[in-house]
């Protein structure tokens, strides 16, 4: 039954469990505090699949696995190697902060992310309701534990508690959307529930039904208003390392679910998606950035800005088709892409360095606590300031270019309504340039309090250098992930 | 690599430098290191003007490369008598301001040259582009090097001075974004500045584009009612950021009325120059009163900016050419004249810590090689033929009354507000007996201080002797702007 292309379609996905698994046996026996053979094998077997996942995606082909119910095209395989690499990455930050918090006394932290990895492939690849459904609860489960990792600490527990019984809620909602669909056009395979609706045979009210619970759990897995409650919660309770690992590359997971749910699914509904998905993204980005403003806590100031980070992300989504005409679709998806991918790497640096700061028994989190950042380490400083200017939008950062590609999408339909909409985005990322900068000032115009210096391992150093480069350095150049996300949707909505 | 290119990435690559290899504990190498690259960075721009060609309007010294092709975005330089003296002169300022921070910055002082050098290349950069989104990505990169100068080496309320400035004008340009994005879809997926400029437009689309546009430039001149965050910024800003400030960021906005705003929107602008022009007079004779009654001399020169930058803008509104070049011909003699004033204010202030008129007096008995400096400078604030003032507001009054009489007689009542509010301060602070111990004990500048106060001066009086060289460039590029604008782009 399991033929030949489908062993290559999942081989990243196969290698993944095997090595979950042996790296889980072998951890068993290390005793060291920072676990450094666990950590090697991790690192090593992210990196091959990342590896593997990129050459994937430079032969450009799209691979059915397990009778159309796993595919593999380029969209899968760049946002899997994307994710690979963040996952890497939050690894890499994560460690040495906690090692120092008692959270490596097992080896779950690497084991339990590389499951959330694969269950972020698996979603990722999802061609059927199901499958999309069993990997995104691979992924939850995975979070649920890693937030409570820190079992003896109140606030993580209660983020887990708050976290699980929302996400199990969201779960819900998006698998009584599928029954629906699943009633109305009696498939569960994506490509043949799409040829129903195409059909015309199924009743319209079934089906909008249905809808409207898939998009609330997407937007309560995206974080959108309003179904974002949990976030700001779960972003400042969990431990640092695991708020990275769930507000990271699950990010990308997410939207290749909207994608394949939203367009590869039922695009024929479009004109009744977008505008739920404008409504989530107004509302989201009015209260992501205004709630925002009060946080003194970093972490939840960066959840809340994530939600309005999200709400730019729905509106490349909601921009697709333009009066039933799907021709600026492609245009418009990997904008949406882009900002995804942008986000991710800013994520990644901004939470790097808040880990950096982290010590023994002191956890960096009060907005505060970056004072005088700068004439502690202009290094440091350098990168978080680069993080924020670019979440903010401001040229030359990456995040300016995937405003405007957002922007340009939302502006090429040509209605007055996506002008307006366009206008009230800008004036809200003119609001949040506001809790950005906040953060710049503090850490260049204020005094710092402590005097302690920056202890960083070279491997983090190492990885939050390049990864505060990379988000200038893709400012100034950034034609080459918008050409691979452009090419990317354009052979996903080829197929 | 093109010489706009070198121009504009020469300062940024020292910065850099300056950034990851400056410590706090070889300052000294620092400044050196820093001075170098603004010198060679000036040196770098003066070939430019051996090869510009004049009597042609067409844009020189063009480099054209594809940066996003998914957009259409284009690396594409290139300068015309329009923004060609604009090049010249930010990269010059930039000595000047290397050389007056050269003591008086003490903490983080690879920091600080290294943003200034940054923000000239990046000026640089917004003078230069011919590609829309670029022009965009330059002019608001900008922000962040002067947000940090303002906020890092700023005075007692520099928090406040920094956001204020970095809010409000990014107010105006997010606007301006949208704009740039409309006009890119109806020119079929162009960000190319020339094809805008002939790119029909309705009229409805020409209002909504002038005003967009008017949102970032006004902003940035300032024009009246939007100029209220200057005086805030410039009494906090350390000197060489006010120096800045007055002498070349506000003139990006008044250059992207004529690089957008004139050329793309020509009927809108038709449309609404009774209203730019208002605005104009209003800051020319309502702010130039406001300037009277200052207290705080920083306040004072920047309420003079905007009134003297009201003239800019009147001039251009006018569709003369002796108005558009006499805008531009007060632009760079206000980038000299208005840099001087901050840079000599800044000298009094790192002696005495005060910005008040109040607590000076008789400063030219102990400052008397100062004094003397600033002098000519206050007289060429006011416009004294023979300065660099004069020749623009000159040129902006004559365009005026041929336009309209009484349009012009506003204006020129202006001169006498502008000689009243600077000599006023000078007698003030300059003149009379020595006034407390403070002025006692200065001491008269040092041969920094020399330098780079008479590398300014030289500059206001060649352009005031001689105007010619500035005006031959300028001409050919005008009267082909005022010819486009002329034309109706209503299809």
């Amino acid at each position: 039954m399991i033929d030949q292309i489908t062993w290559v379609a999942i081989f990243p996905e196969a290698i993944l469990l095997v090595m979950a698994c042996a790296i889980a046996l072998l951890d068993l026996r290390t005793q060291s505090l920072l676990r450094p053979l666990t950590y090697a094998l991790t690192l090593i077997t992210l990196g091959v699949v990342a590896l593997i996942e990129a050459l994937y995606a430079s032969s450009g082909m799209t691979m059915y696995g397990f009778g159309n119910m796993v595919v593999a095209d380029t969209m899968a395989a760049w946002l899997k190697c994307f994710s690979a690499i963040a996952v890497m990455v939050t690894l890499v930050y994560g460690r040495p902060y906690a090692a120092s918090r008692d959270m490596l006394r097992g080896g779950e932290l690497f084991t339990l992310g590389l499951f959330a990895l694969l269950g972020m492939f698996i979603m990722i690849s999802g061609n059927n309701f199901l499958v999309i459904y069993m990997g995104l609860e691979l992924l939850t489960l995975s979070s649920y534990a890693l937030v409570a990792l820190r079992r003896d600490h109140t606030a993580a527990i209660e983020a887990a508690m708050k976290y699980f019984v929302l996400g199990a809620m969201a779960s819900g909602f998006l698998l009584y959307g599928m029954s629906m669909l699943y009633g109305a056009t009696g498939s569960l395979d994506i490509n043949a529930v799409f040829k129903a609706i195409v059909s015309g045979q199924v009743r319209h009210q079934v089906l909008v039904f249905g809808l409207v619970f898939i998009v609330a759990g997407l937007a309560f897995k995206l974080g959108v208003v309003p179904f974002h409650m949990w976030i700001p919660d779960v972003y400042q309770g969990a431990p640092t390392a695991v708020t990275l690992m769930i507000g990271g590359a699950p990010k990308l997971a997410a939207f290749a679910v909207t994608m394949r749910l939203l367009v590869e699914g039922m695009l024929p509904l479009a004109i009744d998606w977008q505008q739920m998905l404008m409504l989530l993204s107004i509302a989201s980005l009015f209260i992501g950035n205004l709630a925002a403003i009060a946080q003194t806590n970093i972490k939840r100031m960066l959840a809340f800005s994530t939600i309005s980070q999200m709400g730019f992300v729905l509106i490349g989504v909601m921009s697709g088709v333009i009066n039933g005409n799907p021709l600026s679709a492609a245009n418009a998806y990997s904008s949406a892409m882009f900002y995804v991918i942008t986000y991710v790497l800013t994520t990644l640096a901004s939470f790097g360095v808040i880990m950096l700061l982290a010590r023994d028994g002191f956890e960096s989190e009060e907005i505060t606590d970056f004072a005088g950042l700068n004439q502690i380490s202009p290094l440091y400083a350098g990168v978080m300031a680069a993080c924020m200017f670019s979440l903010a939008g401001i040229p030359p950062m990456v995040g300016f270019y995937a405003k405007l590609s957002v922007l340009q999408a939302l502006i090429a339909s040509g209605q007055l309504l996506h002008l307006g909409v366009a206008v009230f985005a800008v004036m809200m990322s003119l609001v949040g340039a506001f809790y950005y900068l906040r953060v710049v000032k503090v850490m260049y115009f204020d005094e710092p309090i402590t005097a302690s210096k920056i202890v960083a391992r070279t491997d983090v150093r190492v990885v939050l250098c390049i990864n505060g480069a990379l988000v200038l350095l893709l400012g100034l150049f950034p034609a080459g992930l918008m050409a691979l996300s452009a090419q990317s949707i354009l052979q996903m909505l080829g197929t | 690599m093109g010489m706009l290119s070198l121009a504009i990435w020469t300062p940024i690559a020292f910065g850099l430098v300056l950034l990851a290899l400056g410590r706090d504990d070889q300052v000294r190498a620092v400044r050196w290191l820093a001075l170098v690259g603004a010198v060679i960075s000036f040196l770098l721009t003066l070939p430019l003007y051996s090869g510009f060609k004049l009597g042609t309007a067409a844009m020189q010294f063009v480099e054209y490369q594809p940066w996003i092709e998914r957009f259409n975005v284009n690396y594409h330089l290139g300068v015309d008598g329009i923004s060609f003296w604009f090049v010249l002169l930010t990269a010059f300022i930039n000595v000047v301001v290397v050389i007056a921070g050269w003591e008086v910055i003490t903490r983080k002082v690879n920091q600080y040259m290294a943003a200034f050098l940054i923000l000239s290349g990046l000026m640089i950069g917004v003078f230069s582009a011919l590609d829309g989104l670029l022009f965009y990505v330059f002019f608001e990169a900008t922000l962040i090097p002067m947000y940090l100068i303002i906020g890092i080496w700023g005075g007692p309320n520099k928090i406040y001075a920094a956001f204020k400035f970095f809010l409000y004008t990014l107010l105006g340009s997010l606007l301006t974004l949208v704009a740039l994005i409309y006009l890119y879809i109806q020119s079929n997926g162009s960000f190319d500045i020339a094809a805008w400029h002939a790119l029909p437009l309705s009229q409805a689309a020409q209002t909504g584009l002038f005003f967009a546009f008017f949102a970032a430039f006004a902003v940035k001149v300032p024009m009246f009612p939007v100029h209220t965050w200057l005086p805030d910024v410039h009494v906090e800003a350390p000197t060489g950021g006010s120096a800045v400030l007055a002498a070349i960021m506000l003139k990006l906005g008044a250059y992207g009325f004529l690089r957008f705003s004139l050329p793309i929107a020509p009927d809108a602008a038709h449309e609404w120059a009774w209203l730019m022009i208002t605005l104009s007079l209003i800051a020319v004779v309502y702010v130039g009163l406001v300037a009277l009654v200052q207290q705080d001399m920083k306040k004072l020169v920047a309420y003079s900016s905007v009134a003297h930058m009201g003239f800019v803008t009147l001039g251009f509104f006018i569709f003369n050419d002796l108005g558009v070049s006499g805008g531009i011909v007060q632009m760079i003699a206000h980038g000299f004249v208005s840099g001087a004033m901050f840079l000599s204010i800044g000298v009094l202030y790192d002696r005495v810590h005060s910005r008040e008129i109040a607590s000076y007096g008789g400063v030219v008995n102990t400052m008397p090689k100062f004094a003397a400096f600033s002098l000519f400078f206050a007289m060429a604030n006011c416009g004294l033929p023979g300065t660099a003032g004069f020749v623009g507001e000159w040129m902006v009054i004559l365009g005026a009354v041929k336009f309209n009489f009484w349009i012009g007689f506003v204006a020129a009542s202006a001169l006498i507000f502008g000689a009243a509010y600077t000599l006023w301060m000078f007698k003030r602070v300059y003149l009379g007996p020595v006034s407390n111990d403070d002025v006692k004990g200065l001491s008269d500048i040092n041969a920094r201080e020399f330098v780079m106060l008479a590398l300014l001066a030289a500059a206001v009086l060649y352009m005031g002797v001689n105007p010619k060289p500035f005006t031959d460039v300028m001409d050919t590029s005008v009267a082909e702007l005022l010819r486009h604008v002329a034309v109706s782009k209503l299809n």
